[in-house]
């Protein structure tokens, strides 16, 4: 079918948006967030509890980046943002006595960060795990259609999908970053995972209709060839494929525009990220399995 | 035929009342004990501000000791990966002295006493070699000498233990506890014991000695043996605390306060909004485009959604805004094995089979599609749970896992049911259409055929 007669296209087309996405992750690099930098507290005490609803937006207009303002005890008010020049710090006492009077500050100390280097570390050894353990479990599940594919290469071509799919909104939010100062917080990290667990349940089901057409074409006359068989796979699974990630689209959708404002970006995140695992499953995984195929035929 | 009738009833009232309970245990309505936990951008909690004593610690070490504080805390204030908390480290200074404190949020906490007794009941372990000087002093019941002393600080923390077991004496089968140190620390025992035999290594806790072997020998292997007069209990009990995280620097309790929530009352609104209104868009699309199917799909949904709400009460599960973010997304991923279905029985259907021979087939050809994929979800949460330290992804991974699981179940059980159950004799008209989706009217070419006759 189509996807796989144009496979060429669709492989140029991810591999500019690899590029492009490489591109923006090592010249411009992520906006990296307090979660991830640490910065600075700083507690006020007022005399008359203040409004946050009045501070809130004159904050958000000074520009800090990501901030967190919360109520305290009776009469204070705990903010944490990134670390402050001192000309932003008098910004942001100004627009803390929007709430009431000038507030006092009992401490203004400087606070690590919550996902630091160390964990940042470990983290990116479960996502490398999960990566291997998933190569491991398709390889197993796919053992009895070890011809002419094997197993294993169904796995890396899984792995390859991801890839792709958690690139593109990383590479994404590098440009946002350069360009739009839009930060990156440990609900980024969230979205990406999401990202990973839901392009391999995707790319898995697409796969499976492989296996089952392979299975039915053992015993079916006229034989088909690979590239018919893993074409038809994807005509039949393509309805079910957009559907899926429609529902998925829609709740995002709908999340994105009357959600809470902290989840703004991490439903952007997730809509680039959902998108690209669609069309990594139907254009990219099944293709490049015939890609394979051919290159060992060839060999 | 009405054996399935029965269940599907049964289904869908279980649904009903778990809704119910789901609704009516939250605060302010009847049976509002079992209230949902939200975190600190949600609810508001607790804001607990100690102080480490940095005093033992050279200062090369003083960053990485807080650090390693830090993560024993979070992990013992989130033991299941579901708090939500926040544990920082802050550097503050007093009249030009840097303090070194830790900053422990939990949200929703309402009982501040025992959430200081949980992170209080973390042990301090130090190990301290004894002065020279002090060989020479006269203990007596009335003296008062202080443990700093008779003892000076060794270079060894407790943040260099590896792990901690019950054992038993070989001679007397008294409890004892073996600790076993890490890497780093194993050079670093071992480097002590060298230097220092014939001088008493004590192995205090929580401020007392509660163990002072003489050094003999040096010791290479990285284990040691604490003999205290342990009941049994009280040998699991340090050891399941030491295993906790014993932290590597005294921790002191200097300030608590209530804190509010950092988006208010608005994010939650806004979630909720959110929430139902996809569910309904959701819902309008299957309807249309699956028909009768799809009310089926959106039943299954429905109990979907209760069924994983009563369990984050049940857990509980600490829901931020990004957790019900993700709660949502989960749903629009439950539809898929709904999808997956409905699909093969179209397929079924256009080769010309019955309604009930094509639910049939459709089910049994899209389970292997649904029990492999959703098995590759279920690994990755599982190892991101077992694997990462940080709280924000073990709770990500908790949630995406109870999602899978329970749409798995609830497709495979709701969707199966209700389908069957409403399986209408062969042939119908009306009733082909309503089975069909997409823009067929659910006839096939054979069926042009038949009908004419």
């Amino acid at each position: 079918m189509f996807v796989i007669k144009y496979r060429k296209i669709f492989y140029a087309f991810s591999v500019i948006l690899f590029a492009v996405s490489f591109y923006g992750i090592f010249t411009y690099g992520l906006k990296l967030g307090i979660d991830f930098n640490g910065g600075v507290i700083v507690d006020m005490n007022y005399t008359t509890a203040p409004d946050t609803t009045k501070i809130n937006p004159a904050l958000e207009k000074l520009n800090i980046g990501d901030y967190s303002l919360r109520a305290s005890g009776t009469n204070d008010v705990i903010l944490r943002t990134k670390n402050l020049t001192d000309a932003e710090r008098n910004d942001v006492i100004a627009a803390l006595s929007l709430g009431g009077e000038t507030p006092t500050v009992k401490t203004f100390d400087a606070v690590g960060p919550i996902l630091g280097a160390e964990l940042q570390k470990k983290s990116m050894y479960s996502v490398a795990m999960v990566l291997l353990a998933i190569v491991l479990f398709i390889t197993f599940a796919f053992r009895h259609v070890s011809k002419p594919v094997s197993s294993w290469k169904y796995g890396i071509v899984a792995v390859v999908a991801l890839f792709h799919d958690v690139l593109i909104p990383i590479g994404f939010f590098a440009f946002l970053g350069h360009f739009y100062g839009i930060e990156v917080d440990s609900l980024f990290v969230t979205a990406v995972l999401v990202v990973l667990g839901f392009s391999v349940h995707d790319t898995i089901v697409v796969f499976d209709r492989t296996r089952e057409n392979l299975k039915l074409n053992e015993t079916a006359k006229p034989k088909k060839d690979f590239e018919q068989i893993v074409g038809d796979s994807v005509s039949q699974t393509f309805i079910r494929s957009i559907n899926t990630s429609l529902t998925v689209l829609i709740a995002l959708l709908v999340l994105y525009f009357t959600g809470p404002a902290t989840t703004k970006d991490f439903s952007l995140a997730l809509l680039v990220g959902i998108v690209a695992g669609t069309y990594s499953s139907i254009f990219i995984g099944s293709p490049l399995l015939v890609t394979l195929e051919k290159i060992r035929k060839n060999k | 035929m009405n054996k399935i009738r029965v269940w599907a009833i049964i289904l869908i009232i279980s649904g009903a009342f778990i809704g119910y309970f789901t609704y009516s245990t939250e605060y302010g309505q009847t049976l509002g004990n079992f209230p949902f936990k939200f975190g600190l951008d949600l609810s508001g909690g607790t804001h607990l501000v100690y102080q480490a004593n940095v005093s033992n610690i050279p200062a090369k070490d003083i960053d990485s000791s807080m650090q390693a504080l830090r993560d024993t805390i979070e992990r013992r204030v989130n033991i299941f990966g579901v708090s939500e908390p926040i544990v920082q480290v802050e550097k503050g200074s007093l009249n030009g002295v840097t303090l070194h404190e830790l900053i422990v949020e939990l949200p929703g906490v309402t009982d501040l006493n025992k959430a200081i007794a949980q992170i209080g009941s973390t042990p301090i372990l130090e190990f301290r070699l004894e002065k020279l000087e002090a060989k020479n002093l006269e203990i007596t019941s009335t003296s008062n000498i202080t443990l700093d002393q008779i003892y000076q600080p060794s270079v060894i923390t407790g943040k260099d233990l590896a792990r901690a077991d019950v054992a038993f004496d070989p001679t007397t089968s008294a409890p004892q506890v073996s600790l076993t140190f890490n890497a780093e620390g194993a050079a670093k025992f071992a480097d002590v014991t060298k230097n220092n035999i014939g001088k008493a290594l004590a192995i205090i806790l929580d401020g007392s000695p509660i163990s002072t072997p003489v050094i003999r020998d040096q010791i290479t292997d990285g284990k040691a043996v604490i003999n205290g007069n342990f009941t049994p209990q009280q040998a699991q009990e340090l050891v399941r605390n030491l295993n906790y995280g014993a932290l590597p620097v005294p921790i002191e309790l200097i300030g608590s306060q209530s804190i509010g929530a950092s988006l208010g009352s608005d994010a939650l609104k806004a979630s909720m909004a959110a929430g139902i209104m996809s569910f309904i868009i959701i819902a309008i699309f299957l309807i249309l485009w699956y028909r009768l199917p799809g009310l089926i799909a959106v039943i299954a949904l429905a109990v979907y959604t209760v069924l994983n709400l009563a369990i984050f009460k049940l857990i509980p599960v600490t829901l931020t805004s990004a957790g019900l973010a993700g709660f949502i997304l989960s749903i629009g991923m439950a539809v898929d094995a709904n999808i997956l279905i409905f699909e093969r029985m179209k397929e079924e259907m256009r080769r010309g089979h019955g309604q009930e021979m094509a639910m049939k087939e459709g089910f049994h050809r899209a389970w292997l599609s649904i029990r492999d994929s959703n098995l590759s979800s279920i690994i990755t949460a599982l190892i991101l749970y077992y694997f990462a330290t940080s709280s924000l992804i073990k709770g990500f991974a908790l949630v995406f896992l109870i999602g899978v699981l329970t749409s798995m179940f609830t497709a495979i059980t709701v969707s199966r049911t209700l389908l069957f159950a409403i399986s209408p004799k062969v042939g119908k008209r009306f009733s082909r259409f309503m089975f069909s989706n997409g823009f067929s009217s659910g006839y096939t070419l054979e069926d042009k055929n038949t009908s004419k006759k």
